[in-house]
């Protein structure tokens, strides 16, 4: 299963980007083979509007079952919610550490959007 | 005759001008509607006591996808193309995210397939109605809705074509100001004698004169601050259609949202004259 | 909220950091001179000046800048007069009247959705990026302040509020500030909205009329719909004691507590003439209270 982790880098040790819209990138992580690719996010970082269904769009397209990020608003949790993406808020430090705090089911699966919407 | 008051700060006595120039030239004779543009705040209604006789509920055209028809992945255009990010593609369809609609219509018109209808977002309330004789149009934006300006033309539009409309304009100097200020004939300026009113006096000077309309100035709460706002309206050659006088009486008055008219009498010959040099000034094809 | 939201809904690892934001609802109210009030008796703070279409807070804080960016946002169409050829396609579709009887684009009206682009056959029409503005990284007397300027007539969609509001939490994070204080925008609609949602706090100051009581329902109702705890602050108290009590009254009924009260007194406008915050214009009278709204909020804040 692949997951998409906001990350302020391209690598697992970088940390994680507690924006979720606005994410400078996501990772993108297939728990079953332990690989992983980086997802630019940069399209987005500037978009005037919607950038948080936007990045959920772009997510959803790699394929991701479920998303680790900061914080999400409303909009973009109907979105990911409609693509039966998981959310799962953390503020774990690094890409890498997230990930082990998802795999050990440490992280709590979010029911709803825990931001209210925003530009 | 179409007339806007706008004032570039808030809470300068905008209103105020408007609801008295309005209450002045109904006692006139005059066949006047007064347009509450400020549809964030709406508050002119409260000066003249309005009932209101209509009121009705303002939508956008915002798309719906017909998933029938759309073509889906294979397309896209819409999703693609969409200046405000407002639709994506999740879950094998597309999803449409109507509060950040603009209403353009780029969606519908690229469609191939014409698998996009339109349905309505709620914005708001446009009321009709009178009070102390006077006819009033407000608009009302619910609560939530962002955008203003679509809502001010609805109130611009349910005014009557005859007669003298005068719009009350939202504060500042953005987009909301400048919808109210469409096919406007002349425009009041409100000023106030204080260093923040100046500031802002100044910058709808500059937008008033970019889109080259005829401006004429009041001063509000004359004798309140100091005399920077007149000295520059005289530097700037602007007409100065009145000078409205500071008191804590005429402060306690618009608190009970009285009319000044009402309740102090000499306000009337300082508005039969701001009437007066308005005349003047639109005859002499004021700038 | 699921339990973990919860948890995660305070600032990570920035959560020393709390943002107070003052708006007013109407106009003319003192919101700006209550800012400064505050930033005069405030510590360790970030300004964020959110009002970007009227901005009068850099009038009493003398902003030294050091920092000036460009403020882009979106597009605006722009017709080529050599390929147009007038057939009028462009403004039969345009919904927002952005196009002039000789073919050019008016970019207060143009909202850049590019359908002109589409439906012109001659490929006359092209976009180009919108410069709507500027906003600055300045150095005030109390601290760090954040502020903008919207060009003249330009949407102010929100954007720009969002982008002072990010600065100042940088620049807070970076300087170890535990506040940042927000001079909010009017009304209820996108700035407002901008400059409110998922700040901590919000004063709501309001005055004895019935114009503000209304506008003050308002404004709370929009603080309600994203859940932002507030403090209401009566500004001019005894120029109408009728409406004071009404307001007192509504705040108790929705649980705002007990609303501050200032009094109607000249100092505003002298200080605002002499470029100070009230209290620097007259320490001994206004310290006080404006201290009292810090510890009013700060008991806001703790819950």
């Amino acid at each position: 299963m692949i997951i998409a982790v906001s990350s302020q880098g391209k690598s697992l040790k970088d940390p994680i980007d507690l924006r979720f819209g606005r994410a400078a990138h996501f990772i993108l992580y297939d728990t079953a083979s332990d690989e992983y690719r980086a997802l630019d996010n940069d399209n987005n970082l500037n978009a005037a509007q919607g950038a948080g269904i936007q990045a959920a769009q772009a997510v959803s397209r790699g394929k991701a079952e479920a998303v680790i990020t900061g914080h999400c608003g409303p909009k973009a949790f109907s979105a990911l919610q409609a693509g039966g993406i998981a959310v799962y808020l953390c503020k774990e430090n690094t890409v890498e550490e997230a990930i082990q705090a998802y795999k050990k089911g440490r992280l709590e699966q979010a029911e709803e959007a825990d931001r209210s919407a925003h530009w | 005759m179409r007339l806007a008051i706008i004032s570039g700060k808030g809470g300068t006595g905008k209103t105020t001008v408007a609801v008295n120039l309005a209450l002045y030239l109904h006692r006139e004779g005059e066949e006047v509607c007064l347009a509450d543009c400020d549809v964030e705040e709406p508050n002119a209604h409260f000066f003249l006591d309005a009932a209101w006789s209509r009121e009705n509920r303002q939508t956008v055209a915002v798309p719906e996808i017909d998933n029938a028809k759309c073509l889906g992945e294979s397309c896209l255009q819409c999703v693609n193309e969409c200046r405000f990010n407002s639709l994506i593609w999740m879950a094998e369809r597309v999803m449409v995210f109507p509060e950040l609609c603009h209403a353009c219509g780029l969606c519908s018109f690229l469609c191939p397939v014409q698998a996009v209808d339109e349905t309505t977002r709620d914005i708001g309330l446009v009321r009709r109605g009178k009070g102390l004789g006077v006819d009033i149009c407000s608009g009302l934006l619910r609560i939530g809705e962002a955008m203003a300006s679509p809502l001010i033309r609805r109130v611009l539009k349910s005014t009557p074509g005859q007669g003298i409309v005068i719009a009350d304009a939202p504060p500042g100097t953005s987009c909301p100001v400048m919808e109210t200020l469409r096919d406007v004939d002349y425009v009041i300026l409100v000023g106030e004698p204080t260093p923040f009113g100046l500031h802002d006096f100044k910058i709808a000077v500059e937008l008033v004169r970019k889109l080259g309309l005829a401006l004429g100035t009041v001063i509000n709460r004359d004798q309140m601050g100091d005399d920077q706002l007149e000295k520059y309206i005289r530097h700037e050659r602007l007409p100065l259609l009145a000078r409205l006088p500071y008191s804590r009486q005429a402060a306690a008055a618009c608190s009970r949202a009285e009319p000044l008219l009402e309740a102090m009498p000499e306000f009337k010959e300082i508005y039969r004259n701001m009437w007066e040099n308005l005349q003047k000034e639109m005859q002499a094809g004021g700038k | 909220m699921g339990k973990l939201a919860k948890r995660n809904a305070g600032r990570g690892q920035i959560s020393i950091m709390q943002e107070i934001v003052v708006i007013s609802g109407k106009g003319g109210t003192g919101k700006t001179s209550l800012v400064s009030g505050l930033a005069a008796t405030g510590t360790r703070q970030v300004l964020g000046d959110c009002d970007v279409d009227a901005s009068d807070l850099h009038l009493i804080m003398a902003p030294e800048i050091l920092e000036t960016h460009e403020f882009i946002s979106g597009q605006q169409a722009q017709i080529d007069p050599d390929l147009c050829t007038g057939c009028g396609l462009c403004r039969a579709y345009c919904r927002f009247q952005a196009i002039s009887e000789d073919y050019l684009v008016m970019e207060e009206y143009c909202e850049g959705c590019a359908l002109c682009l589409h439906v012109c056959p001659e490929s006359a029409v092209s976009m180009h990026d919108r410069h709507c503005g500027q906003w600055f990284s300045s150095r005030t007397r109390f601290g760090p302040m954040i502020h903008a300027c919207l060009g003249i007539g330009q949407e102010n969609s929100g954007k720009l509020v969002s982008i002072v509001r990010k600065v100042s939490h940088q620049t807070a994070q970076e300087k170890g500030a535990e506040n940042v204080l927000g001079d909010g925008a009017p009304g209820v609609g996108c700035p407002v909205i901008a400059s409110l949602s998922n700040a901590d706090m919000a004063l709501l100051i309001t005055e004895p009329t019935r114009s503000a009581f209304a506008d003050l329902r308002r404004v709370f109702d929009l603080t309600r719909h994203f859940k932002i705890p507030c403090l209401a602050v009566i500004n001019k108290a005894d120029l109408n004691p009728d409406i004071t009590v009404e307001i007192e009254r509504f705040c108790l009924e929705y649980g705002l507590g007990a609303p501050a009260k200032l009094p109607y007194d000249q100092d505003f406008t002298r200080a605002q003439i002499q470029g100070q915050s009230i209290v620097e214009y007259h320490p001994d009278k206004w310290t006080r209270p404006m201290q009292d709204i810090w510890k009013s909020a700060a008991e806001i804040l703790k819950h």
